[in-house]
């Protein structure tokens, strides 16, 4: 069940069903400054003959003589349908006080990962977009133009490594996710909790605690929407605090083994559900009110990238209700949150303009404040953390990226989880334990568990992966 | 010949010019069906002959190569239960068609008689068929929730015994996404019947009731015969839609909790799982048991134009 087949090295959020927010704050003076300075270095870096002849042969705007600037119209796919009219207009404004001749224009994709895959089989798919999460690594290069080496940009961005092959970076992350669950403050005080569970034990005691002492449902699944339960998939790493997870996840026959990462959250998936600690009919419930419910403190907790708190505080009545906190596991009194990079920011290897679109893509990602906007973690090592995730800093959570795996590895384990059909982050096998888990199914947990250990399994021996 | 004639009068072309112009005459059909068949040959053809292609490759929607793998995917399909399982579900759709049918075939006999009212139910059984299918999908979804319409209902009635979650429990889930289905198309099939029933001469009628046939005599011997190829017609779609079920589980369910149909199935496959070549498989195999099925339909009930006229 390949959805994302790329287990690890894709960003897992799917942002275009899940973001509709309207971050009010849009980046200050210190960007348009910031923005001067790395406008004239990428410019003048990036100059040449390649420039004029690219926008000659697309018809550019009249201006393309002025040797200094960068010209032409582009076009830029977006998954936030819900920005693309407000903040992306703003952002367009400062753009263009650097490159007053670069006309910007937006397409926002509702379905984005659906929609670009299949018009990814044209040359038209924007001159700067989001690399679908369904890309494999071996495609990059016949789709995307290369911005520039792992270790050159690895100096300067986090998360490079993600869409990358061969040593080539082809996007930058638009914004960074830290990983756990949005929960409602109020509720778990109201519930006698004054500390936050550091094991899995100890968070279904709490929500236990929920049920006894308060009205709220303690954990809401959002089962009908599907893909919020592919969010549990992205607290890997988390349990472990092993970068190298993934990579080992390869090398085994049995990623379902007593203590492994997924062993651990899909059992809490299972007893949470089993214990009745979640809504009474998953099948029948919303997205859009459950964001609402968890502000009004109707649900207590949702198990959600950080990017979700934003969204959250938006629809709560008392923003300061919503909390953020690490999966229930600790290693050696640590927390440890996964890291990971959104949707990479790249150029169409087609695109007639591709100077304009990289000053955009560099725009964007160094100074639109885009990722501060959305509550995320810096795509820069130098950024700010957005303030949002300040509960972490508190708690003394740390964060862990991924490692990527090594040179003629790249994306091996998405291929072993296509090829077995389990779709790490695709709802069906999170739907099936929750299914399981309330009864609506014949299986055990431990039935589960044997049936995806040998479907890995097999998927293995299929590919000859040693 | 008629052109000929029609040419012939007035004064007397040369050959050459006549045979021309007869030639023009005989190609201005074939003309007026180009601009469909273009199109039809365009957005239906090619896209199938490229699905054949699909299908007998390992192509996952998107790589530049499509490795060739012959009959592989064809035997995933017929020999993976948890593809071609899922055509149980179809079985419920499949018994609610037939509810369908027998309702539909109901309303239209009554409906066709002087009712009072008639033309108001007629909309309000037809009205369901109008409504977008996303937005059925959505007041069913609302109405099946728990403590939703039905439950309400059900309350009113003092049977609080039968609420359940319609949707969440396994051993009703089918059903309550059929009946959506018969709710939803009912009034297609009614139309259709009405207006065969109608196209039935009122003579008949008269002439039935003076050697004094009731109402079901003449449904039994002149309605049922008169419509006849609309009914066997209706079959095919019914069995055709029930293999095919798509819409109402795929919005309200998304396929999860064991909705899922062989199309919803395909589609995950294709566009979840990016393996495009087994989908177009599966769509394959789902085109050809349909016209199997249509086929053998054709032997058992042949077209026999109806035996009243």
């Amino acid at each position: 069940m390949p959805h994302h087949p790329v287990l690890g090295r894709r960003n897992e959020s799917h942002k275009g069903e899940m973001m509709r927010i309207r971050p009010g704050r849009v980046s200050a003076a210190l960007f348009i400054l910031a923005l001067g300075a790395s406008a004239c270095g990428s410019s003048s870096s990036d100059e040449g003959g390649a420039a004029v002849s690219e926008s000659d042969s697309d018809d550019a705007t009249p201006d393309n003589e002025s040797e200094a600037t960068v010209s032409g119209d582009i076009t830029v796919l977006t998954n936030r349908t819900d920005l693309v009219d407000t903040v992306f207009k703003d952002y367009v404004t400062e753009f263009n006080e650097s490159y007053p001749d670069v006309d910007v224009s937006f397409e926002a994709v509702t379905d984005y990962e659906g929609e670009v895959r299949i018009r990814m089989n044209t040359e038209d798919y924007g001159d700067v977009l989001l690399i679908p999460n369904s890309v494999s690594a071996d495609q990059l290069p016949d789709f995307f133009e290369p911005l520039g080496t792992v270790d050159e940009l690895g100096e300067t961005y986090r998360f490079v490594t993600e869409q990358s092959v061969g040593g080539d970076v082809y996007g930058i992350a638009q914004t960074g996710n830290a990983n756990g669950f949005v929960y409602n403050k109020a509720v778990w005080a109201e519930a006698g909790i004054d500390e936050l569970p550091t094991s899995p034990e100890e968070f279904l005691a709490d929500l236990q605690l929920i049920k006894d002492n308060t009205e709220a449902t303690p954990l809401y699944t959002n089962y009908a929407a599907g893909w919020p339960l592919t969010q549990w998939e992205s607290n890997r790493g988390s349990i472990s605090n092993d970068p190298d997870y993934l990579t080992n996840m390869a090398k085994t026959d049995a990623p379902w083994t007593e203590g492994s990462d997924h062993f651990v959250i899909d059992s809490l998936l299972y007893d949470v559900v089993a214990a009745g600690l979640v809504e009474g009919d998953p099948t029948t419930t919303d997205w859009e009110t459950s964001k609402v419910d968890l502000g009004t403190g109707a649900i207590a907790t949702m198990p959600l990238g950080s990017w979700a708190i934003v969204q959250m505080e938006e629809a709560a009545a008392n923003p300061d209700d919503i909390g953020y906190m690490p999966f229930p596991s600790q290693v050696d009194g640590t927390y440890y949150s996964t890291a990971n990079g959104d949707y990479k920011v790249a150029i169409n290897k087609n695109s007639g303009n591709k100077e304009a679109a990289r000053a955009w893509l560099d725009f964007f990602i160094d100074d639109s404040g885009f990722a501060f906007d959305q509550g995320g973690i810096s795509p820069r090592l130098d950024g700010e953390n957005a303030p949002q995730l300040s509960g972490f800093t508190e708690l003394g959570v740390e964060f862990v990226e991924l490692a990527p795996p090594p040179a003629g590895e790249e994306g091996l384990t998405g291929e072993i989880d296509a090829e077995a059909e389990i779709g790490a982050f695709d709802a069906i096998y999170r739907q099936r334990i929750v299914d399981a888990a309330r009864g609506q199914l014949d299986e055990s947990k431990e039935d589960i568990f044997a049936d995806l250990n040998s479907r890995w399994a097999a998927a293995r021996a299929e590919l000859g992966v040693n | 010949m008629q052109a000929i004639a029609v040419d012939g009068v007035g004064v007397a072309a040369p050959p050459r010019r006549r045979r021309a112009r007869r030639f023009r005459r005989a190609a201005i059909p074939y003309i007026f069906l180009a601009v469909p068949l273009i199109l039809l040959v365009t957005f239906t053809y090619i896209p199938v002959g490229n699905m054949f292609w699909y299908s007998l490759t390992d192509w996952d929607g998107l790589d530049k190569t499509k490795e060739f793998v012959g009959l592989d995917n064809y035997e995933d399909v017929l020999t993976r239960p948890e593809l071609y399982g899922v055509f149980w579900v179809s079985l419920y759709y499949f018994v609610g068609a037939f509810v369908q049918l027998a309702v539909a075939m109901y309303f239209a006999t009554i409906l066709s008689f002087n009712t009072r009212f008639k033309t108001f139910f007629k909309g309000v059984i037809f009205f369901p068929y109008l409504i977008n299918g996303v937005a059925v999908a959505f007041v069913f979804l609302y109405f099946f929730r728990p403590g939703g319409v039905l439950d309400s209902v059900l309350a009113a009635f003092g049977a609080e015994g039968l609420q359940r979650p319609w949707l969440g429990d396994r051993s009703t889930v089918n059903y309550s996404l059929a009946s959506v289905s018969v709710w939803r198309y009912l009034g297609l099939n009614f139309v259709l019947f009405l207006g065969a029933i109608q196209s039935i001469p009122e003579h008949l009628y008269e002439a039935a009731s003076i050697d004094g046939a009731n109402r079901w005599n003449q449904f039994r011997y002149i309605i049922a015969p008169g419509i006849k190829p609309v009914v066997s017609l209706s079959f095919i779609l019914a069995i055709a839609g029930a293999m095919s079920v798509f819409e109402i589980p795929y919005i309200m369910l998304g396929g999860a909790n064991g909705s899922a149909t062989f199309v919803i199935k395909t589609v995950d496959t294709a566009f979840k799982f990016n393996k495009v070549g087994l989908a177009s498989a599966m769509a394959v195999v789902l085109l050809v048991l349909i016209l199997i099925v249509t086929a053998v339909q054709r032997v058992l009930i042949p077209d026999e134009g109806g035996e009243l006229v």
